[in-house]
């Protein structure tokens, strides 16, 4: 039988047949329907999905006019970043890098984020990123988020003032640990608004909370907090994107609306994220490097899917290196990268990327 | 979008599935899910609306560069005359009936 040259989850290059894809295909939205509780792919969508596989040209693209909006993460990092964030280390001014990607990349929206992309270390330098917001307004087109992640990680000791769940639980010091962790949500929730309020009052477009739910179910319920309280009193449009494909439940107990968030997928994220007032979701899906691209994409489709399906906002999937079906490789594959939008968009539906 | 060098990331994604950003009208399709919360369809429905073309249009190079260029909604080349960055944004605004943050700063600072 004839085989096509496709990927495995960590980028290696493997040849498969029509049918050992179409069974990877099956087990993967198989896995995706039975953690999400929710419906599996359609056979017609899975024909789909074999469709785009199976084309042997490298790069894949969508029907002209199913173009969709692109909403970034990571800011300027990646022209003048380190490989932390895939950077290329050219030595740009942040202003020059949305230039480029206004300009050179044709981006539809762009963003400012700080060197370390955290909101908690943007708070002493405030002022800076308020001065590059406004000399970054004067020059753009496009809409400019300021970026940022949660990362209530740097709230607990060593970094931070409160004690680290990380070390109090293996002490068997639960108690402990969730007051902690209640404690770094409240400041959390504080230094988000107090700097996005700057943002706001230095004319961003919106702003964006880059993977939210990093340090578990605080991380989001900080963020739902900071973005409830940004819409009623602020212009700003608010984009929650997500760090994994299900709140991780580090506190375990915490709440958003009568909701306990750990454990939740992104079906059901993005109603607590509609009911903050966020204006776009960003959700994530995993990738594991020991399954086949098959497999994973056709999961990563299955819980985004379900995920538009149930939203009432604007759906722009994360699909980064290692999320949303796409190997993770530093160096994304471009065959991969190409086949993981257009099945996104064709297949999932989604609003943007 | 994610993580991933420039080549492989945004430009790639940008070729296979992205509207083309200020080459064609992607940051105005843009502005309308980031304002009134719009899906993909509505928004480009609205925006094609404005503009009189249709929403398979707004992903087209061949029209949208000379639909920015009669607006002067800003093009993607450089061509001395053209609006430019705050100067595109606020004729923006008043096409597609929104708010747009810098350009309301810039009217506050100007209204004296």
């Amino acid at each position: 039988m004839k085989k096509y040259l496709t990927r495995m989850g960590d980028g290696q290059r493997v040849e498969m047949t029509a049918d050992e894809m179409m069974k990877d295909f099956e087990l993967g939205t198989q896995d995706a329907a039975r953690r999400g509780k929710i419906d599996p792919l359609t056979q017609e969508d899975l024909n789909y999905l074999l469709e785009i596989f199976t084309d042997t040209n490298k790069i894949v693209s969508v029907e002209p006019g199913n173009e969709v909006v692109l909403t970034h993460d990571i800011g300027t990092l990646r022209l003048m970043g380190d490989q932390c964030n895939s950077g290329v280390g050219i030595p740009l001014s942040r202003i020059q890098g949305i230039g480029v990607h206004e300009r050179a990349f044709a981006a539809d929206t762009f963003e400012l984020g700080h060197i370390d992309y955290s909101f908690k270390p943007v708070k002493p330098i405030i002022s800076m990123e308020q001065q590059e917001m406004e000399t970054a307004q004067l020059s753009a087109i496009i809409p400019l988020f300021y970026g940022a992640m949660p990362n209530l990680g740097l709230y607990y000791r060593p970094d931070g003032p409160f004690g680290n769940p990380s070390d109090l639980m293996p002490l068997g010091k639960i108690q402990e640990a969730r007051e902690a962790q209640e404690e770094a949500v409240e400041h959390a929730i504080r230094d988000m608004i107090y700097i996005s309020e700057k943002m706001f009052l230095a004319g961003a477009d919106g702003i964006n909370f880059d993977t939210t739910g990093a340090a578990g179910d605080t991380d989001m319920k900080a963020t739902l907090h900071a973005v409830e309280h940004l819409k009623k009193h602020t212009d700003l449009s608010v984009e929650v994107g997500m760090a994994g494909e299900f709140v991780l439940g580090i506190h375990g107990a915490l709440e958003y609306d009568g909701v306990r968030l750990a454990g939740l997928y992104p079906h059901q994220q993005v109603k607590l994220v509609e009911k903050a007032g966020a204006d776009i979701f960003g959700p994530v899906v995993n990738t594991n490097t020991g399954k086949s691209m098959a497999w994973n994409l056709a999961r990563a489709v299955t819980f985004i899917k379900a995920c538009v399906e149930a939203a009432n906002i604007p759906i722009h999937v994360n699909v980064g290196m290692g999320v949303g079906g796409i190997p993770v490789f530093e160096t994304p594959c471009i065959d991969s990268v190409t086949r993981a939008s257009k099945a996104m968009v064709e297949v999932a539906k989604v609003d943007g990327l | 979008m994610g993580v991933g060098d420039p080549f492989g990331m945004p430009v790639a994604h940008g070729m296979a599935a992205g509207m083309g950003g200020i080459r064609t009208a992607g940051d105005l399709v843009a502005r309308m899910q980031m304002t009134r919360k719009m899906r993909i369809k509505e928004a480009k429905a609205y925006v094609a609306e404005k503009l009189k073309v249709s929403p398979a249009d707004l992903s087209n190079e061949h029209v949208m560069r000379e639909i920015r260029e009669e607006l002067d909604l800003g093009i993607i080349t450089a061509v001395p005359g053209c609006a430019k960055g705050i100067e595109a944004k606020a004729r923006i605004a008043e096409l597609l009936g929104i708010e747009i943050n810098s350009v309301k700063r810039l009217k506050d600072k100007i209204a004296f």
